[in-house]
C-alpha cells in the first residue's frame, strides 16, 4: 500500500461515513421494513446490544476456539502431506490424484457428513474447519519446498550436506513465503469452515446464533454479527501478517501476496 | 600429458608437486536417445598450489566439467581423482563459487560465510573465528551482521570466495565467479582473487570464458574447444607476481592471450 498521508486518510473516512449515511437515507426515505434491509444505525444498536448483555462473547469465544482449533489441525496436517509430496516422488504419484479430486471439490459439501460423523458439539466444526484449511496450505507447501534455488540446492550437495539438512537449511526458509501466503489464506477459510457448520447446525457460536436470528427476523442482528465476524477476519488476518513480518525479515515481498502464492479456491 | 607443459616449470625450488586433481580421459553424454555429448576425453592434472584456469567458449562443458570436480555429476566415461582418490560424489574438502554468489538472504554475511561449518558440523566457534578472518581479509570486516541484499554484487561474490575457503578446500573450483559483476568491479576482482589466493596458497581451478581474466590470474592456462568438450592446448603464464592491472597492457601478456586465442580457434570474448 502506498503512503498517503492524513489528508487521504480523513477523506476515505469521509467516503466510507458518506456511503452509511446514503444507506441509512435510502433506507428511511424508502420506508424499507427492517427484516429486509435493516438501516446502519439498527445495526449498530442491536452489535451494542449484543456485545452488551455479554450474548456475542460467550458465541464469539466458541466460535474462535473452533476456528483456531481447526486451522491449527488443519495446516499442521497440510504441512505434513504436503512435505511429504513434495519430498518423495512416489508419494507425489500415489497421492497427488485424490489431491486434485479434493480440490476440485466444494469442500463445503462435506459439512453434512461430517456433522453425522462428529456430532453436533464442537468436534464437528473443528473438523469442518482444518478441512477447508488443509487444502490451500498443502498446494502451497509443496509448491514452497519445491521453489528452493537449484544453485543453492547444488551449492549445499557440493558441501555433501544431507537431504534432511537440504530441506531444513534450505527448503524450509525458501518455502516461508509460500507458506505465509498458504496461512492467511487457511486462517480465513478455517472460520468459513466453522461458520458453515454451525449454519448447519451446532449448539452454541456465532453461525448458530445468525440461524436462530433468521428465524425471529432478526436482521439486523445478522448484520450485526457479518460485522462481527468481519472485524474477527481482519484481527486474524492481521496476527498471521504479523507474524509473517517477524520471520520473514529479508523478503521484500511482504503485503504484495507472496511470490504468486496458490490462490485459494472456493471452500 | 601434454608436452607444452613442463611440470618443474617456476617451482625449481620446490620440486615437482603433486597433482591434486588428476582428471583421466573424462567423458559425459547427456540425455537417452537423444544423445548430446558435453565432455569428450578430457585429460589434465592440477598440481598443489597451481592456478589453473580453463577458458572456452560456451557449448565447451566448463560447467559440466566444474559439476564432475565437485562430485555433482558422474561421468559416463574416465576417472577424476583428487589427491589420488576418485570423486565418486561430493566430498567435503572442495570448495565452490558459482556464477552467482548463491547466498542465502536469511543468514547473515557471517552466517553465510559460515554455512560450510553448519552442514559439516564443525566446531562454530573456531569456524566462526575463522570467517572472521577471512572476511576481512576480502575486505568485508565490519559487514558481518549485515544481510546479502544490503552488499553490492562485488562484495556478495567475495562473501562465496571466503564461504569457499572457509573449510580449508584442497582445491579451490569457481565456475566464472565474476560474470555477472560489471567490467570494472570484474577486474577489481581479478586483483582481489590474486591476492586471496597468493596469501592462501589454495590449489584453484578456475573456470571463465574470457582470456584476459585466464591469463591475468592462471598459472597455467587450459584452452576447451566446444562440442563436445575436449582439452586444445594449455600454456605456462610466466608473469611475475603479483601481477597489477597493467600487466594487461605489456607485450608479453598481449603475446599470451594471442596465443590463447589462437588454440580456441579465434573464438572467445573479443573485449573484457
Amino acid at each position: 500500500m502506498t503512503r498517503r498521508g492524513p489528508l487521504a486518510f480523513g477523506l476515505r473516512l469521509i467516503f466510507i461515513a458518506a456511503l452509511l449515511g446514503l444507506w441509512e437515507l435510502a433506507v428511511v426515505q424508502f420506508d424499507v421494513p427492517a427484516f429486509i434491509m435493516p438501516a446502519p444505525s439498527k445495526i449498530a444498536h442491536a452489535l451494542y446490544a449484543g456485545i452488551e448483555s455479554g450474548l456475542y462473547a460467550t458465541h464469539l469465544y466458541v466460535t474462535v476456539s473452533e476456528t483456531l482449533l481447526g486451522f491449527a489441525l488443519g495446516c499442521a496436517l497440510a504441512f505434513a502431506f504436503g512435505s511429504l509430496i513434495a519430498v518423495s516422488r512416489t508419494v507425489e504419484y500415489y497421492l497427488y490424484p485424490l489431491v486434485v479430486m479434493f480440490q476440485a471439490m466444494p469442500k463445503v459439501a462435506l459439512v453434512p457428513i461430517i456433522l453425522i460423523w462428529f456430532g453436533l458439539g464442537i468436534s464437528s466444526k473443528v473438523v469442518s474447519a482444518a478441512l477447508v484449511a488443509f487444502f490451500p496450505l498443502m498446494v502451497n507447501t509443496i509448491v514452497g519446498l519445491r521453489s528452493a534455488d537449484e544453485d543453492r540446492v547444488n551449492l549445499l550437495r557440493s558441501l555433501a550436506a544431507s537431504r534432511w539438512q537440504i530441506f531444513r537449511m534450505l527448503q524450509l526458509p525458501s518455502a516461508l513465503p509460500y507458506l505465509f501466503a498458504g496461512l492467511e489464506i487457511a486462517m480465513i477459510f478455517s472460520l468459513i469452515g466453522a461458520i458453515v457448520a454451525e449454519l448447519i447446525s451446532a449448539e452454541k457460536g456465532l453461525g448458530m446464533l445468525m440461524q436462530s436470528m433468521s428465524f425471529s427476523m432478526d436482521t439486523a442482528g445478522e448484520f450485526s454479527i457479518l460485522v462481527l465476524l468481519a472485524v474477527l477476519g481482519l484481527v486474524l488476518n492481521g496476527l498471521i501478517r504479523l507474524v509473517r513480518r517477524q520471520v520473514l525479515f529479508w523478503d521484500r515481498s511482504h503485503d504484495a501476496g507472496a511470490p504468486s502464492p496458490t490462490k485459494g479456491d472456493d471452500p | 600429458m601434454n608436452a607444452t607443459v613442463d611440470p618443474a616449470a617456476g617451482r625449481a625450488t620446490q620440486g615437482p608437486a603433486a597433482d591434486v586433481i588428476a582428471v583421466r580421459r573424462l567423458s559425459l553424454t547427456y540425455g537417452g536417445s537423444a544423445r548430446v555429448a558435453a565432455l569428450r576425453d578430457v585429460s589434465f592434472a592440477v598440481r598443489d598450489g597451481e592456478f589453473v584456469a580453463a577458458v572456452g567458449p560456451s557449448g565447451c562443458g566448463k560447467s559440466t566439467l566444474l559439476k564432475i570436480l565437485a562430485g555433482l555429476l558422474r561421468p559416463t566415461e574416465g576417472t577424476a581423482e583428487l589427491h589420488g582418490e576418485r570423486i565418486t560424489g561430493p566430498r567435503r574438502d572442495i570448495g565452490v563459487v558459482f556464477q552467482t554468489p548463491v547466498l542465502f538472504p536469511w543468514r547473515t554475511v557471517l552466517g553465510n560465510a559460515l554455512l560450510p561449518a553448519d552442514v559439516q558440523r564443525r566446531d562454530r566457534r573456531v569456524m566462526q573465528q575463522r570467517a572472521l578472518d577471512l572476511l576481512a581479509m576480502v575486505g568485508l570486516g565490519g559487514f558481518e551482521r549485515r544481510y546479502p541484499r544490503e552488499l553490492s554484487g562485488g562484495m556478495q561474490q567475495r562473501v562465496g570466495i571466503v564461504r569457499a575457503l572457509l573449510h580449508d578446500p584442497a582445491i579451490l573450483l569457481m565456475d566464472e565467479p565474476f560474470a555477472a559483476l560489471d567490467a570494472m568491479t570484474r577486474e577489481a576482482m581479478s586483483v582481489e582473487l590474486q591476492r586471496i589466493w597468493m596469501q592462501r596458497r589454495v590449489t584453484a581451478l578456475f573456470i571463465t570464458h574470457s582470456i584476459a581474466e585466464a591469463v591475468f590470474l592462471a598459472d597455467r592456462v587450459i584452452v576447451l574447444t566446444p562440442r563436445p568438450g575436449t582439452i586444445g592446448d594449455q600454456f605456462e603464464v610466466d608473469l611475475p607476481r603479483p601481477r597489477a592491472l597493467d600487466v594487461m597492457n605489456t607485450e608479453q601478456f598481449g603475446q599470451h592471450v594471442r596465443r590463447v586465442r589462437a588454440a580456441l580457434g579465434g573464438r572467445g570474448a573479443v573485449v573484457e
